[in-house]
């Protein structure tokens, strides 16, 4: 599927968290949805459950660690519980809870953070999950999922609590170009591709998808033709696109915000250096937390921008 | 709605004398394991098991209308396997497999490979949210059945289980009740030495709970205990038990500090034998 899209005429679309909170409360007709929040209902936007089915919703207060314990006790009476509070405190204060409570029984709790990122802005470095998708991926059995705009954190939302298994949604704060209409296929597991080339490939989720068109429309006026791929599950990640795109592109470029350690970039090199190694660079945070800004001036500062990923693209080619 | 075991006093006399002997020899043949503080939990889950309090079935163990033990103090696994063994989860002789490879008797228990474990347990401060998890389910589909949680003592130096304290008080959880094995021993030595708990029964009442403290060895108190809990209404129960650590072999008795995650060596199981009553 190819979209031929280019970032100058996407809109700008719904906040991914505003989207999954909007999805999440429609999913609550389910009667075994039940949501455990930790005192930011109104930032992760299970507010609009929590008005729509009072009785299923459960603020626990500022208790990460037991969110996560009554979360997975809810899930072995067979309900389907939505664990929420921002990324960061999720899953790096309850990281053994979710370990031992969680991933090692296989049990069926959607984790869900939000704010996760540097584009959150103010509020700074305490807030913002930078390595929760290494946290994330280090689970056996989890799957992890970055939708990079409204449409896709509401099919994302749709589809974890339709399917068994542990699962953990990311979803940011900010508001971001929308890439896709409601109703349009997205599968877990597997990648969409936004943009199709052979030059080079460009492989991003979350708000880096939107830079990597951008990124892409750069790269086609200089006669470089690049494949975008959306990687939105990023376990169990696409090996077959990863494979195809190291086989018939001249290199990779992975985009995505988080630091350079065990997020998307690290998952797409251990399959591009096993079964076809290629040429690859990297966009991401590096290996520092960030401080405080707009959020628009902390992508410039730690390097997540549209240039970024250009001239990562220009490096992976040249020989 | 399955029905609670009640067996008479004689009997289950005899049933703590086989858990007992049941913890000494599966650890000593795994040559690993806690047996102490598996000894000091008997009379406590002989009573929930066999005392008139768990509603289970072992023949239906996800039954969903069952009453739940969660032994959220996991390194007692061996108790919690002897016990479920004599309950007729599973055969008694699988007892002596514990820890070894293949066996679902695992060093801590795991719930997805043993009939009648509630939670995977052994990173200690964890079962009690998961036990709120369990009542307030039960509470959404109006079902009647109760939670039993056990905590060590030394479990309640971590911050979570005051997190869940807290919540199952401020919400009134009264399906919900508390069993502390308070053996006074941690794994580098007393608990009053490390981090002192006292005063314990006032620290729950604090927390919106209903508390009693008794002697966890007393058969009686101990079940008279379980029924004053059924007999609360509005607020979760907290039973702090005063146990020994090692209760009934003397070689663990007598120097509580020093075996801690120890299992007796094999020359000395048959005189811990004899000291329980119970032989092989």
């Amino acid at each position: 599927m190819s979209f031929g899209l280019s970032r100058i005429e996407l809109e700008t679309g719904q906040p991914t968290r505003e989207a999954f909170g909007e999805a999440l409360a429609a999913a609550g007709s389910n009667q075994d949805v039940v949501v455990v929040d930790g005192d930011v209902n109104n930032s992760t936007y299970t507010n609009k459950f929590a008005g729509e089915h009072p009785e299923r919703f459960f603020n626990v207060g500022i208790a990460e660690s037991n969110l996560v314990g009554i979360a997975a006790g809810l899930a072995a009476c067979g309900k389907i519980p939505v664990a929420a509070t921002f990324s960061t405190f999720l899953m790096a204060n309850a990281f053994d809870q979710i370990r031992m409570s969680v991933a090692f029984p296989n049990q069926n709790v959607k984790l869900v953070g939000s704010h996760a990122g540097i584009s959150i802005g103010e509020d700074g470095p305490s807030q913002m999950a930078i390595e929760d998708i290494a946290l994330a991926c280090a689970l056996p059995g989890f799957t992890v999922i970055v939708p990079a705009d409204g449409a896709s954190a509401r099919a994302a939302t749709e589809a974890m609590i339709e399917r068994e298994g542990p699962t953990y949604l990311r979803c940011g704060r900010p508001a971001t170009p929308s890439l896709y209409r409601d109703g349009s296929a997205f599968h877990v597991g597997k990648a969409n591709t936004l943009r199709e080339g052979d030059d080079v490939a460009i492989i991003a989720n979350g708000i880096m998808v939107a830079m990597a068109l951008d990124a892409a429309e750069g790269l086609a006026q200089e006669g470089v033709r690049a494949r975008v791929l959306d990687m939105h599950t990023v376990k169990p990640v696409d090996t077959e696109a990863i494979e195809r795109a190291a086989n018939e592109t001249g290199g990779i470029v992975v985009a995505e915000e988080h630091l350079a350690f065990g997020g998307l970039g690290s998952i797409v090199s251990m399959v591009v250096s096993e079964r076809s190694p290629s040429r690859m660079a990297f966009v991401d945070i590096g290996d520092t937390y960030a401080t405080s800004g707009r959020p628009d001036e902390l992508l410039a500062q730690y390097g997540l921008t549209p240039d970024a990923i250009l001239d990562a693209a220009r490096r992976v080619l040249k020989d | 709605m399955p029905q609670a075991r009640s067996e008479d006093r004689g009997r289950l006399e005899e049933i703590t004398r086989r858990i007992r002997r049941d913890i000494v020899v599966a650890t000593t043949a795994a040559a690993s394991g806690h047996p102490s503080t598996s000894l000091s939990m008997v009379e406590l889950v002989t009573a929930i098991y066999f005392g008139g309090v768990l509603r289970y079935d072992p023949a239906n163990p996800n039954d969903p209308d069952r009453d739940r033990f969660i032994l959220s103090k996991g390194h007692g696994a061996p108790g919690l396997y002897a016990v479920l063994a004599e309950a007729d989860y599973f055969p008694v002789e699988d007892l002596t497999t514990l820890r070894k490879l293949g066996s679902p008797l695992e060093g801590h228990p795991n719930m997805c490979r043993l009939p009648g474990v509630e939670a995977s347990t052994g990173s200690l401060g964890q079962g009690l949210s998961i036990g709120i998890g369990h009542a307030l389910s039960a509470r959404l589909d109006t079902r009647d059945y109760r939670v039993y949680v056990m905590t060590g003592d030394g479990e309640t130096e971590e911050g979570q289980i005051w997190e869940a304290i807290m919540y199952a008080g401020n919400h009134k959880l009264d399906n919900l009740t508390l069993i502390l094995d308070h053996n006074g021993w941690q794994q580098t030595g007393a608990v009053a030495d490390i981090q002192p708990l006292e005063p314990l029964t006032a620290k729950f009442e604090a927390f919106g709970w209903a508390t009693l403290a008794i002697d966890g060895h007393s058969l009686d108190e101990v079940i008279g205990a379980f029924e004053w809990a059924t007999t609360v209404a509005d607020k979760p129960q907290a039973i702090v038990a005063r146990t020994v650590k090692g209760k009934g072999v003397a070689l663990l008795e007598e120097a509580p500090g020093k075996w801690h995650g120890k299992p007796l060596p094999a020359d000395e199981e048959a005189r811990a034998l004899e000291e329980i009553g119970a032989p092989r």
